[in-house]
């Protein structure tokens, strides 16, 4: 797998012909991409950011289109979180998306480890099977995920929301191919001390994994602090609802009152924005990895 | 007779002890062998288990519920073919088919071509560019139901943003999310907005992957850009191309389920109602469980046989190409 995908990819270096001519023509090339980038992404942001600053806006003006608040108020937050149990909302989401990413990176790995670094019978089959699982989607499953989870009896618990989360191929898939890439020399001088295969995992590959968990963690808070439907169909109970629910009807108990509608969703969205915005390189470098072959 | 220099018990004992070494290290190695083997089963246990438990029994299960009617109070008929023959007869399904086959003719291109346009405008160094990239993939990171509220904020009949803007321009904006011609289109709009972005990022990793040699002979060889995407991009990014197809054919066909029950709920008059909607409908507004479950185990079906083609038509998703 390809690792330079970090390096930025540089202009051609090209011979030195009329080198006045030609750093104008680039300059007017860099302008111009400039421009029409910062348009499209511009455009692209605005819903963002609009409701993020319509958030703020008093009753009167949330319609007007003026970008930012004449008279900026907190009162729409206040209400949200009196109106609705929105701290119980956060709290079950950070819970559940929390455990979910952390259980989930440590089982995915330790099977990553197995598939990319231990011989056995059977292990391109396995890993196949494995992979195969990546075409089944959520949406598709819905309906007998559901069924299972009733007949285990899990529908209204913690469980229930946690435990269906955790399995995908995806992390392993990519924690086999970070694994393979792995010298076999760190891992001979752990066999030849005489190292069992649980020390090698736990004092060699899972410090060396630092940096592809970091990444995957937040792929994996983010998918489940978004996740949506699953949430819908396996929990009745208020105590449960996770903040997508909650914002959900939220809405169809506001629905002409869209400063306290975008206040709610400002608060769903802003951990995931921040989230983002610190993390964002590792998420990029973790997407483009994930599409490669 | 001359002394051996070896006696006789040294002679016998040689490849005795040779064999009884062997046989430590074959034992050995088996011992080691058997250990590994143990060991891989121990760690992939946890996974096996709950990709089974979670993914692969729904699975089947799907198919065995396709062959029942389940009634409100958890009894199940076997009914063979009928929920299929159903299915064929039902033209609430045909229609959905219908415009689901529609939404992926036009948005299947669409994120192809909304992403790579991107990707190739910011594969360049130019100012802030780092900064464009992330922000262009940030609709991305926000949940589709604050998709939808965003969305149905800005898109509000007569009041709402877009409307007062295209008011301000002397045009009157149609109900876009209540007029059955335009719920369709603005939902594939809103589509591209907030998958564009992986798309572009999908793209931009396999761009950066060719070789930058292979444009700076083109350059030299004053080849124009057209000519150089054609014969240096087009053919090197196929890899990327074909992974794209195949994953945005499926996301497209089985997500965005999260944003059709908040934004348009099917309608306006089922104008939305794509067949993973409609599956959905069936299973938890009409408890129709076996038919739902006929419905999702034909769009795998389906999948699979595009998964197929693509694979049967790229020769296993392996591209020759001129290294």
């Amino acid at each position: 797998m390809p690792s330079d995908t970090a390096a930025l990819p540089r202009p051609a270096t090209r011979p030195p012909v009329a080198p006045g001519r030609r750093t104008s023509w680039r300059r007017r090339k860099s302008s111009t991409l400039f421009v029409v980038v910062g348009v499209i992404t511009i455009l692209t942001v605005f819903p963002l950011v609009w409701m993020v600053t319509s958030s703020f806006k008093g009753p009167d003006e949330v319609l007007s289109t003026d970008l930012l608040p004449s008279a900026p108020t907190v009162d729409n937050f206040e209400y949200v979180f009196s109106a609705a149990p929105f701290g119980r909302y956060l709290f079950n989401s950070f819970v559940v998306s929390a455990t979910v990413t952390v259980v989930a990176l440590f089982f995915h790995s330790m099977a990553a480890y197995a598939l990319a670094r231990l011989r056995f019978p059977g292990r391109d089959a396995i890993f196949l099977g494995i992979f195969s699982t990546l075409l089944v989607t959520a949406p598709v499953v819905l309906v007998p995920l559901f069924l299972v989870v009733h007949r285990l009896g899990l529908l209204n618990s913690y469980a229930g929301l946690i435990l269906p989360a955790i399995f995908s191929a995806y992390g392993i898939f990519l924690l086999r191919q970070f694994y393979l890439a792995i010298p076999a020399e760190l891992e001979e001088a752990a066999v030849l001390d005489g190292c069992g295969y649980w020390r090698i995992y736990w004092s060699i590959i899972l410090p060396l994994s630092k940096s592809i968990f970091a990444a995957l963690a937040v792929l994996f808070f983010l998918a489940n602090w978004n996740a949506f439907l699953w949430p819908l169909v396996a929990t009745t109970d208020s105590d449960l609802q996770v903040v997508q629910l909650g914002i959900a009807s939220f809405q169809e108990q506001n629905t002409a009152d869209w400063q306290y509608v975008l206040a709610a969703a400002t608060v769903a969205a802003v951990p995931t924005l921040l989230a983002f915005a610190i993390f964002q390189r590792r998420i990029v470098e973790s997407i483009k990895t994930s599409g490669l072959k | 007779m001359s002394t051996p220099t070896t006696s006789p018990a040294e002679v016998a004992a040689r490849p005795g002890a040779h064999r009884a070494g062997d046989e430590a290290r074959t034992d050995g190695a088996s011992a080691r062998a058997r250990r590994e083997r143990r060991a891989a089963y121990l760690f992939m246990a946890p996974n096996l288990i709950g990709l089974t438990v979670f993914v692969a029994i729904p699975m089947l299960l799907s198919i065995v519920l396709a062959f029942f009617r389940v009634d409100g109070f958890g009894g199940y008929d076997f009914v063979g073919f009928a929920n299929f023959e159903r299915m064929f007869s039902d033209p609430y399904f045909l229609s959905s088919l219908g415009r689901t086959l529609l939404y992926l003719v036009v948005l299947v291109p669409g994120l192809f071509v909304s992403g790579l346009g991107l990707a190739l405008l910011v594969r360049h160094k130019f100012p802030l560019v780092g900064f464009f990239r992330t922000a262009l993939f940030a609709p991305n990171v926000v949940s589709l139901v604050v998709v939808a509220l965003i969305w149905q904020f800005l898109l509000t009949d007569d009041v709402g943003f877009i409307a007062r803007l295209l008011d301000r321009v002397g045009l009157t904006a149609p109900s876009w999310l209540g007029d059955p011609a335009f719920a369709l289109p603005t939902v594939m709009v809103i589509t591209i907005w907030f998958s564009m972005g992986y798309y572009m990022l999908i793209f931009l990793a396999g761009l950066q992957d060719i070789p930058r040699e292979y444009y700076e002979v083109a350059s030299i060889d004053g080849a124009g850009p057209w000519t150089t995407f054609r014969n240096i991009t087009w053919p090197l990014l196929k890899p990327t191309s074909f992974f794209i197809l195949l994953t945005s054919t499926i996301a497209v066909m089985t997500g965005g389920l999260d944003l059709l029950v908040i934004l348009t709920g099917g309608g306006p008059a089922n104008s939305t109602t794509l067949v993973i909607y409609y599956v959905y409908q069936q299973a938890f507004v009409y408890g129709e469980f076996g038919y739902a479950a006929a419905i999702s185990s034909f769009l795998v079906l389906i999948l699979l046989a595009w998964s197929a083609l693509l694979f049967a038509l790229t020769k296993g998703g392996r591209f020759t190409h001129a290294q």
